[in-house]
């Protein structure tokens, strides 16, 4: 199973810090992983489209949306960081 | 057209230098700290040092006109810790460093607050200094920290400024002054 956790403004805005997806069968783009989770739930995908500035990590790193994500990857999608 | 021998190539973030030996400490606690300490403890059992260079951010109670009674600090646990060695580990590469340390809170804070503190030590200012104001700009883009204001109405989700952004612009290769 994928692991998704939502943070800040865009977590608050969802309802949900995490939910777990099925595994692709194949490694596939997270933009792909982010449409699926539109898809998933209208209150997230309302939460996403509300964040201009999409930022997400796979396995703690910090990627764009073309990265690849396999099978039991921890996925995380948040606004740009503010913190310092 | 490039020559070798002329025009050597050196990007200092991705060219690490001789290992410089940084002693690196990343901290990220709920608990307050007490920066003054902090600054004492950093050059203990040590005389080799020549330059201590330190920047502690703290909560203020006024941001874009309103009033900040509290701020809340959300982060991603694990990811945070990573990043922030992940920064130190570049500064390391970059300076000559003796000791770096990076301590971040997280959760509920008050105005006057301290937030941050990064402490970067060397044998000569140049290094320290710099290398210090390298990791806030770092931090500042990349370690994953979401402030939250209780304002008079109501919370606020702090945004990230532009500026933060172009900081970074001006660590990258071939910018900046070069104390190689």
């Amino acid at each position: 199973m994928l692991t998704i956790l939502l943070f800040a403004r865009l977590r608050e805005a969802a309802g949900i810090d995490r939910l777990q997806l099925p595994d692709p069968a194949a490694p596939v783009a997270l933009r792909a992983i982010c449409q699926q989770l539109q898809a998933h739930d209208g209150r997230i995908a309302e939460a996403l489209a509300a964040t201009p500035q999409l930022r997400a990590a796979i396995n703690q790193r910090m990627v764009g949306m073309e990265a690849l994500v396999q099978a039991g990857d921890e996925i995380a999608f948040f606004p740009p960081v503010t913190g310092g | 057209m490039t020559d070798p021998m002329t025009d050597p190539v050196t990007d200092p973030v991705t060219d690490p230098r001789p290992d410089p030996v940084t002693d690196i400490s990343v901290q990220v606690q709920a608990g307050r700290f007490d920066p003054g300490a902090e600054l004492n403890a950093f050059t203990a059992n040590t005389t080799a040092i020549g330059a201590v260079a330190s920047f502690v951010g703290l909560v203020r109670d006024l941001n874009l006109d309103h009033a900040v009674a509290a701020l809340h600090l959300e982060h991603y646990p694990g990811m945070t810790e990573q990043v922030l060695l992940e920064i130190a580990g570049q500064a390391s590469q970059r300076w000559a460093l003796q000791r770096l340390r990076v301590i971040h809170r997280f959760g509920d804070l008050l105005p006057g607050d301290p937030i941050v503190m990064v402490l970067t030590a060397s044998p000569h200012r140049g290094e320290a200094l710099e290398a210090c104001a390298f990791v806030m700009d770092f931090l500042k883009t990349q370690a994953p920290f979401w402030k939250r204001e209780s304002t008079p109405a109501g919370p606020r989700w702090v945004d990230a400024r532009a500026s933060d952004d172009h900081a970074l612009g001006r660590w990258q290769a071939g910018k900046g002054v070069d104390h190689g």
